[in-house]
């Protein structure tokens, strides 16, 4: 809140600039086979109703009993924030009516969650990267289903994902564009994709985003600020905060004042506007769930999960810098997904995860460069995830190897690639049937710079005073040699030849 | 402390039960003496006191992250006053 | 001759065993004894035919020398308990049809080793009252009366149907609940023995829940031997019970021959409360008298925040039944009234499914959680909650083994005689049971003796945690020392 005003990322109003301030609730599914206090099941896309306990419809007298996998899942995810993580943590009821809530309450955690304060570093596309602070992670569930379009008077109710459990994210108001925001949500689920507590899949719901959107002007206290509910895709909560700010903008700006109100994004209408329903005053009356003791646990479960963790975005961020020298630009494309990077290793060290013995180390930016704009340029533009590519790591590590021992050239190289991209099969023999090793008979390219000087006298003459010429000449004798000439032996011949120094 | 009528309908509709006029005034009495009645415990020193989160004294059991429950949604709709397709039916929610 | 129904659960078990009748004629003695008892009001539903449906199996069982521990033994069933294809109500409108297609914990155990269900017993609404007048199936009448009258008197409450229908002779025992005492009030007040357990002894799931951290189930018979041997199957671990406590369920039966030999009985200068009559005065010194001249000591204790504990309960209890009661919301199950949307029906759903004392409970509840108020009620009772307990574990860490007080400040009054204007007024029934919930101890309730107008009067002991055996034990000294209550003919016959 107390970073410095950038100017860049003021919004331009009809009066003068504002500065948009931004805060953000994620609930993030957590990833377990079943529910937080149930033993119904947690998959997507059942028939309704049927992943449905007696405890998620709230049948008399049921109980809830925690599910430990859900309460390791949150310590990981404590752990990936690093946040502080709360030995004792108490479910509260938050206590209100809805058709999909069928217990009358939520059970969550108010005053004390299993997570405390964290922080999320995240990187701008400008280089630039900012702190985001974590406020607090608690456990809670979600609520059912409710389906409005089925009939003219009734809404049709779904338990399924009641009971399913949620991390609740919630980010201190340090966000300032909806840029930040966009960065913030997607390092956030990168995050939870790397601990495996939750799969991000946005489009199933497991994540969504409440956006707390203020404007003010620079060095202004807070302004007053709207909740924008359940934003679904990373895309839409940049769309919404900037709406929203516009909005905000334009009653300050005409006189008006800010009433602090839950909103829906309407991306179709790429608008926002008030959630009349939920306006009516809320009292959670939240107390200590009765059917549930404090969640209590020591250090030494919090070290043991901690030793199960995998490496994270930012360790190997600063590790893939500092081991295979990246650039900060084409770590933060490694990172971004676990399997990216996890590609790009196994392309430099082969599948049994130690540097290769066959060949001689391959060069690490190469192969970053290749993997980046080769590899992932390809998926790219056909549209296939990483688990869908045709060319495996070991294929494409033994292109690289070729490439490195000279035999091919890095034109040949590429065209190598497209043929194990679309045919597949071992590039070392590829390149042997197809003879398309480059030529490194220094007699055979002899024999082809000879036949290019006899046959151009009045060139050969010209390059002694331009001595540019020589690229016309190497690229008549690759052209003679069909490409495989290695071209710094061609270069070095054709100076000799050419009295060019 | 004690509940005027105005305090009374809004519990009321917090708790979703419906209260016609003439029965707010004898609940508003009813909610008064017993209001008067607890008034006693403001007496009591509860300073550096723990609230009771637990009776007995012990660790919360957890289970194990397995499916052990489902597949039955004719049972979980059985007792519904109106279903469909077994789903629950509502009169329409308005968003 | 005795008839069947008027063995207790002690001696029917016995004569099953040896042979002297079958467990069909039992259940068939009192299938005839409920029918003749209708005017009291006492079973909500009766299941005859599955009560003779499970003689069946335990004249076989007992035939084939593979009787369980409570084989054929015939049970009545407090309306709180969910049982599996039997309508379920805990004595209101609002679960008017309900059906669950689950069995509770509790009576789960007990057809497990073999009981028989004769059916379910009326109670107060959802277990909120002290007189059996809040069911909304209308008030249980005591079998008691006072001398000379035929006034109708309540049975107690909440499990007034199951106090009744064990004093009528309409069953060997019940299942009861007591979140406040509402097992070992009827008791008192129907010269019957309840035992309310440490918290977490029995699990909660499958019963209607009133307050979650106070709700304990226990069992109502005529005599201390038949409460231990029907909470030695009604106790056990249960994993779907998080505040069900793992421990060992104890022999409790073996514990009934004690005796109290060495033990120290605490008397808690606090419950002699301002107003208590001499004759409860009197009774309580001839309970004390009884276990000291079997060998226990006796010693003045101090418990100096009993008088907290009513109003503590009046915020905490209806704080957990305004949200337990929630579910009940037209939606899944019970009933529905039409609204004129979503809201609408919620609110006359509720309007009409609730009774007027959980209504009133349901608002004091929502209204002490609320913003603003939490506070100073809520936090506030359970930090005197937390004193209460304080006060019991600071005794026993003196030296005390249990703790002799009166059950119930009067005999059993009439229907309609109390809480009409004040519900306070009733509420103080609880004054001497409800410290025993707020510290999650257990407390038993045994007759000893009758009032100047013929009417029962109990005494309590409260114990230990988990440490149920010596209630059984001294409770069986006051049984025996003061005789078995004489329960009355069968007038309503
Ligand atoms: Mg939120
Ligand atoms: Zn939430």
């Amino acid at each position: 809140m107390t970073a410095p005003v950038n100017p860049k990322k003021l919004i331009k109003g009809g009066l003068h600039d504002w500065e948009v301030v931004i805060g953000m609730e994620i609930h993030a599914q957590v990833t377990s086979r079943s529910k937080l206090f149930s033993g119904a099941s947690t998959e997507f896309g059942a028939e309704p109703n049927d992943h449905v306990s007696l405890v998620d419809a709230a049948m008399p007298g049921m109980l809830p009993v925690i599910n430990e996998e859900c309460v390791a899942q949150a310590v990981r995810t404590g752990l990936g924030l690093k946040a502080r993580i709360n030995h004792r943590s108490v479910f509260d009821r938050k206590n209100y009516f809805y058709p999909d809530l069928p217990q009358g309450y939520q059970i969550s955690q108010f005053k004390d969650p299993i997570v405390g304060e964290g922080e999320v570093l995240v990187d701008l596309a400008d280089g630039e990267s900012i702190t985001v602070g974590i406020e607090r992670l608690h456990l809670e569930q979600d609520a059912g289903k409710s389906l409005h379009d089925q009939n003219p008077t009734q809404s049709f109710v779904d338990l399924n994902r009641s009971g399913v459990a949620l991390m609740e994210i919630v980010s201190r108001p340090d966000l300032r564009s909806s840029e930040e925001a966009r960065a913030y949500v997607t390092k956030l689920r990168t995050i939870l994709r790397y601990l495996g507590t939750c799969d991000g899949d946005m489009e199933k719901g497991s994540l969504r985003a409440d956006v707390n959107v203020s404007v003010r002007k620079p060095g202004d206290p807070l302004g007053t600020r709207c909740e924008i509910k359940n934003v679904n895709s990373i895309r839409f909560i940049g769309q919404a905060i900037e709406v929203e700010a516009r909005r905000q903008i334009a009653i300050i700006e005409d006189g008006g004042t800010i009433s602090q109100e839950t909103r829906l994004f309407d991306p179709a209408r790429a608008e926002t506007r008030s959630m009349r329903s939920k306006e009516e005053a809320h009292d959670y009356r939240y107390f200590p769930d009765p059917d549930l003791l404090p969640l209590e646990f020591d250090q030494a479960y919090v070290d043991a999960l901690a030793e199960g963790l995998p490496e994270l975005p930012d360790a190997k961020k600063a590790r893939l810098m500092s081991e295979y020298g990246l650039d900060s630009y084409s770590a933060n494309v490694m990172i971004a997904d676990r399997a990216f990077s996890d590609f790009y290793e196994r392309v430099l060290k082969g599948p049994d995860g130690k540097l290769t013995t066959v060949a001689p180390k391959r060069d690490a930016k190469i192969a970053a460069n290749w993997v980046i704009n080769e590899f992932f340029g390809r998926l790219n533009k056909d549209g296939l995830d990483l688990s869908q590519a045709p060319v495996e790591p070991e294929q494409l590590g033994a292109i690289l190897d070729l490439l490195g021992e000279n035999v091919i050239s890095g034109k040949i190289a590429k065209e190598l690639f497209d043929i194990v991209w679309s045919e597949g099969g071992d590039p070392r023999e590829i390149v042997k049937s197809r003879s398309m090793n480059q030529v490194n008979d220094t007699d055979a390219i002899e024999a082809a710079v000879d036949e290019i000087i006899a046959k151009n006298p009045d060139k050969v003459q010209q390059a002694k005073e331009k001595p540019t010429l020589l690229g016309w000449f190497v690229g008549q004798t690759m052209k003679a040699t069909g490409g495989k000439a290695n071209p710094a032996a061609v270069n070095a011949l054709l100076k000799a030849k050419l009295g060019i120094e | 402390m004690s509940v005027d009528a105005t305090t009374v309908r809004r519990i009321a509709h917090l708790a979703r039960i419906a209260v016609s006029d003439e029965e707010v005034a004898p609940l508003q009495g009813e909610l008064n003496a017993i209001l008067a009645f607890v008034e006693q415990l403001s007496e009591v020193d509860v300073d550096g006191v723990e609230p009771m989160t637990s009776v007995t004294p012990m660790a919360m059991k957890k289970r194990a992250d397995v499916v052990t429950d489902g597949g039955h949604a004719r049972d979980i709709v059985f007792n519904a006053p109106e279903t469909e397709d077994h789903y629950f039916l509502v009169p329409k929610v308005v968003e | 001759m005795t008839h069947l129904n008027e063995l207790t659960l002690a001696e029917a078990r016995d004569g099953l065993k040896a042979g002297d009748f079958s467990a069909t004629e039992l259940v068939k003695a009192h299938l005839s004894a409920i029918e003749a008892a209708r005017g009291l009001n006492a079973y909500l539903l009766e299941t005859p035919e599955r009560a003779l449906q499970m003689a069946g199996v335990a004249d076989a069982k007992i035939a084939s020398g593979e009787a369980r521990p409570l084989e054929g033994l015939p049970l009545g069933v407090k309306d709180l308990f969910c049982t599996h294809g039997v309508a379920t109500t805990a004595g209101s409108k609002i679960l008017e049809g309900f059906q669950p297609h689950y069995e509770s914990a509790v009576t789960h155990n007990l057809w497990r080793d073999g009981a028989v269900m004769l059916g379910k017993l009326n109670l107060d609404e959802f277990a909120m009252g002290s007189s059996n007048e809040t069911s909304a199936y209308g008030d249980v009448v005591s079998p008691w009366r006072r001398a000379g009258s035929d006034t109708k008197l309540v049975p107690g409450g909440s499990s007034g149907g199951s106090a009744a229908a064990v004093a009528a002779h309409l069953c060997l025992g019940a299942t009861a609940t007591d979140t406040g005492g509402s097992i070992r009030q009827p008791a008192a007040f129907t010269g019957t023995v309840g035992i309310k357990p440490t918290y977490g002894r029995c699990s909660r799931w499958g019963t209607v829940a009133y307050a979650s951290s106070l709700d304990q189930a226990g069992p109502i018979a005529r005599t201390v031997r038949d409460c231990a041997i029907l909470l030695g199957s009604m106790a056990g671990a249960d994993s779907r019970d998080t505040t069900c406590a793992d421990l060992p369920v104890p022999d409790f039966e073996a514990a009934v021959a004690r005796g109290v030999k060495g033990l120290t009985i605490g008397i808690p200068k606090e419950y002699r409360v301002e107003g208590m009559s001499a004759e409860i005065q009197a009774l309580w010194d001839k309970g004390a008298a009884m276990l000291k001249d079997a060998g226990a000591t006796i010693r003045e204790i101090s418990l100096p925040h009993t008088r907290y504990a009513l109003p503590a309960y009046y915020i905490v209890a209806p704080a957990e039944a305004s949200s337990n009661l929630a579910r009940y919301d037209g939606v899944r199950y019970g009933l529905r009234v039409p609204g004129k949307d979503i809201a609408g029906m919620y609110e006359n759903t509720r309007a009409a499914g609730f009774g007027r004392e959980v209504k009133r409970r349901i608002m004091i509840g929502t209204y002490v959680l609320s913003a603003g108020y939490y506070d100073a009620y809520y936090v506030r009772a359970q930090k005197i909650r937390t004193l209460i307990k304080r006060d019991f574990e600071e005794a026993y860490a003196s030296g005390i083994d249990a703790i002799l007080t009166p059950a119930t400040p009067s005999a059993a009054f009439g229907i309609g005689e109390k809480g009409s204007g004040d519900p306070v007024e009733m509420y103080l029934q609880d004054v001497f049971t409800i410290t025993v919930n707020m510290a999650g101890l257990p407390g038993i309730s045994v007759p000893a003796g009758l009032d100047a107008q013929g009417l029962p009067l109990g005494l309590q002991l409260i114990g230990r945690p988990f440490d149920e055996e010596t209630l059984f034990a001294a409770a069986q000294v006051i049984e025996t020392a003061a005789g078995r209550t004489k329960l009355p003919a069968a007038w309503w016959a």
